[in-house]
C-alpha cells in the first residue's frame, strides 16, 4: 500500500477533523485500522511510514504503537483471519475444543497461516461476549455460541466464497 | 419485577434509531437540563443520587466530577470508557449496540455539567460494529439539533466523536485510555496528577464508564431521590450484571442493588440455576480480577447472613472471605470445573495484557502463568503453590496501575479457597478433571 484508496480518503479526512488543532496524532489508531485493511490485513514498514508522513510524526511513533496493540499484525496474514477467544468464560464453554477443531481442520497451529494463504488462525483474549461463549471474531464480525457444527458450516462457507476478513472497518 | 432504568425499552424494535428513542421520551433529560438546570445543578443531582462508577472501581460519580479543575483556562473533556475488556463483562456492549442514544444523552448531560465542548467515546477496536452503530446515532443526533452548535437553542454546544482502540485491556485504565486516545501506547500514567487536572492533551478531563453515563438521563428526569431510593446502603440504584459460565440463562440483567445472590443465581428471572442440574462450585462475582469465592461463601457471609449483590455485601469479610461487585461480570462455575485451569486462563490473560512498564507486573504475571501451567500439566511441586502466593504478594500494590492487583487477586484467592485442588494436581502429577 502506498496511499489510502479514494474510497477511504474521505473517511480519513473526517477522522482527522475530530481532534483539536495540532493533536492529529490522535488519529493514529483509526488510521492504522484502515491502513491495515488496505494492506492485505497487516502493517508493513512502508505502510506505517506512509501513515507517519500523513500525520507528520516520526515513523518510530507509529512502530511503537503498532507493536503495542494486539489487533495490528506486523507480519503477513491469510485472507481470512479467524480469532478464537481463549479466556476463562469461553474456556468454561468449550473454547479449547473449538480451537482444536480449527487446528485439525485447517492443519495449522494458532499463529500460523495455511499454505494456500486462505486462513490464519489466531488465539485472542476476552472479546467481551462471554454470555454467548465460545466466541470467535473474523474481521469486524463476531460469531457467538460457536459449536463445532457451526464452525464447520462457517468454515465451508468461507472456503467457498474465499472470505477476506481485512476490509475497511469504517465501511 | 425489578425496576428498570438502563434496560427499560431495550426490547423495543428500532430503539437504536433517533425516532423510536425520541418517541419513548428520549432526550427529555437533555431538554430539561439545558433549559432549566445549571451545570452545577446537574452535578448536584448526580452527586446526591449516590451513583457510583460502574466500570469496576465504584467511585462516587458526582465526586469525581467535582474534582474537575475549574481554574484552568484549558478546554475540558468528557470521555466515555467503552473499552469493555474485563473477562466476564459484556454489559456495555448491550447498551451501545441496542440503545446508543441513551449513551449519547448521558454524554451530553455529563459534558454540560463539566463544561466540556468536545467529548469522545473510546470503544475497544474489536467492537467496530458497535462503533458504527453509535456513529450512526451520533449523526442522527446532529441532524436533529441534539449535538453540535447551540443545542436546542440553549447556547450550549458540544461535539461528540467515537474513537476505536486496537486490542489492549490496559486501555480500560483511564490514564492508559487517555494515552491511547492521544495516539500512543496504552501505558498508564503516574497519578497524581489525576485526569481531572491533567487529562486528555494535558487538559482537565473526566472519564466515566458506559453504564455510569447511561444512568444519568434517568436521574435528571426523575430526580436524585427517586434514584437513591433504589438499592441498599451505599449501593444506590440499579446495576447491570453480565452473567456467564455454567448457568442456564447467561445474559445481561439489570438488578436493583441488594438482590440476594441466591436469588440471582437460581431464580428464573435471572440465571435460572446451574446447567444440567449440576452443583455450584464457585463464582467470580465482578469480573476476572476480583477474588473467586466458593459456593458457600458467595451465597452466605461467614456470619451466616445471605450475601447480597451490593458493593458492601460482596466485599464483606475482606479478602479472607469476601470479594467485590467490580464490573458486574458474574462468572459461574459448576462442580466439573478445574479451578487451576480456569485460573491459568486468567493468568495468561493478565500476562498478555500487562503493558510492561512496571517490573513486578511485567515479570510476575509471566511467572505466575508459567507456574500455573506447570501445576496444571502435572509437573508442579508443593513449593510452587507457595511461590505463586509469594509472587502475587510482590505484585499487589507495587505497580503504577491496578492491573497488577487485578492479576494478583485471582491467584491469591483461588489458592486461599481451593488449596486442596492445587495440591491434588501436584500429588497426582496430572489434572484430576
Amino acid at each position: 500500500m502506498t496511499e489510502f484508496s479514494t474510497e477511504s480518503l474521505p473517511i480519513v479526512n473526517r477522522i482527522l477533523k475530530q481532534y483539536p488543532e495540532g493533536k492529529q496524532k490522535s488519529a493514529l489508531l483509526p488510521l492504522l485500522h484502515i491502513a491495515q485493511a488496505e494492506n492485505q490485513g497487516w502493517l508493513s514498514a512502508e505502510t506505517m511510514d506512509y501513515v507517519a508522513s500523513l500525520l507528520k510524526i516520526q515513523p518510530i511513533e507509529v512502530y511503537e504503537v503498532a507493536s503495542f496493540y494486539s489487533m495490528f499484525n506486523l507480519q503477513p496474514v491469510g485472507n481470512c483471519v479467524i480469532e478464537v477467544c481463549q479466556t476463562g468464560p469461553c474456556w468454561l464453554n468449550g473454547a479449547e475444543e473449538l480451537l482444536a477443531y480449527f487446528t485439525d481442520r485447517l492443519g495449522i497451529k494458532a499463529g500460523e497461516t495455511t499454505p494456500d494463504g486462505k486462513f490464519t488462525l489466531k488465539t485472542v483474549e476476552c472479546l467481551a461476549a462471554c454470555g454467548n461463549a465460545p466466541v470467535i471474531q473474523v474481521g469486524t464480525e463476531y460469531f457467538e455460541n460457536v459449536s463445532k457444527m457451526k464452525a464447520e458450516e462457517l468454515l465451508n462457507k468461507w472456503q467457498l466464497e474465499n472470505k477476506i476478513s481485512h476490509t475497511n472497518p469504517y465501511l | 419485577m425489578a425496576k428498570k432504568i438502563l434496560l427499560d425499552n431495550i426490547d423495543v424494535p428500532g430503539l437504536a434509531s433517533f425516532e423510536v428513542y425520541k418517541q419513548l421520551g428520549g432526550y427529555s433529560a437533555v431538554e430539561k437540563a439545558l433549559k432549566n438546570l445549571s451545570p452545577d445543578q446537574v452535578t448536584g443531582e448526580v452527586t446526591k443520587s449516590g451513583l457510583r462508577g460502574r466500570g469496576g472501581a465504584g467511585f462516587p460519580t458526582g465526586m469525581k466530577w467535582g474534582f474537575i479543575d475549574k481554574k484552568s483556562n484549558n478546554p475540558r473533556y468528557f470521555v466515555c470508557n467503552f473499552d469493555e475488556s474485563e473477562p466476564g463483562t459484556f454489559k456495555d456492549r448491550h447498551i451501545g449496540q441496542l440503545n446508543p442514544h441513551l449513551l449519547i444523552e448521558g454524554m451530553i448531560l455529563g459534558a454540560y455539567a463539566l463544561g466540556a465542548r468536545t467529548s469522545f467515546i473510546y470503544i475497544r477496536g474489536e467492537l467496530f460494529y458497535v462503533l458504527k452503530i453509535i456513529e450512526k446515532a451520533i449523526a442522527e443526533a446532529y441532524k436533529n439539533g441534539i449535538l453540535g452548535e447551540n443545542i436546542l437553542g440553549s447556547g450550549y454546544s458540544l461535539d461528540l466523536y467515537c474513537q476505536p482502540g486496537a486490542g489492549a485491556y490496559i486501555c480500560g485504565e483511564e490514564t492508559a485510555l487517555l494515552e491511547s486516545l492521544e495516539g500512543k501506547r496504552g501505558n498508564p500514567r503516574i497519578k497524581p496528577p489525576f485526569p481531572a487536572v491533567v487529562g486528555l492533551y494535558g487538559c482537565p478531563t473526566v472519564v466515566n464508564n458506559v453504564e455510569t453515563i447511561a444512568a444519568i438521563p434517568w436521574i435528571i428526569n426523575n430526580g436524585y431521590e427517586a434514584y437513591s431510593s433504589i438499592g441498599i446502603g451505599n449501593s444506590k440504584g440499579t446495576k447491570l450484571i453480565s452473567a456467564c459460565g455454567h448457568i442456564n440463562k447467561p445474559g445481561v440483567y439489570e438488578i436493583e442493588l441488594g438482590l440476594p445472590v441466591q436469588e440471582f443465581i437460581y431464580s428464573d428471572e435471572y440465571c435460572g440455576g446451574i446447567r444440567n442440574g449440576n452443583e455450584l462450585k464457585a463464582v467470580v462475582a465482578g469480573g476476572s480480577s476480583v477474588p473467586i469465592l466458593p459456593a458457600e461463601l458467595i451465597l452466605r457471609t461467614t456470619t451466616g447472613e445471605p450475601r447480597l449483590m451490593s458493593y458492601e455485601s460482596l466485599s464483606e469479610g475482606g479478602f479472607q472471605s469476601g470479594s467485590m461487585l467490580g464490573s458486574g461480570g458474574f462468572i459461574v462455575m459448576d462442580h466439573t470445573t478445574c479451578i487451576v485451569k480456569n485460573l491459568l486462563t486468567f493468568a495468561r490473560f493478565y500476562h498478555h495484557e500487562s503493558c510492561g512498564q512496571c517490573s513486578p507486573c511485567r515479570e510476575g504475571t509471566g511467572w505466575m502463568e508459567k507456574i500455573l501451567h506447570r501445576i496444571e500439566s502435572g509437573r508442579g511441586s508443593m513449593k510452587d503453590i507457595d511461590l505463586l502466593v509469594n509472587i502475587s504478594k510482590h505484585i499487589e500494590g507495587n505497580t503504577i496501575c491496578p492491573l497488577g492487583d487485578a492479576a494478583a487477586w485471582p491467584v491469591a484467592s483461588a489458592i486461599r479457597h481451593f488449596r486442596a485442588e492445587f495440591e491434588e494436581h501436584v500429588k497426582l502429577q496430572k489434572c484430576p478433571f
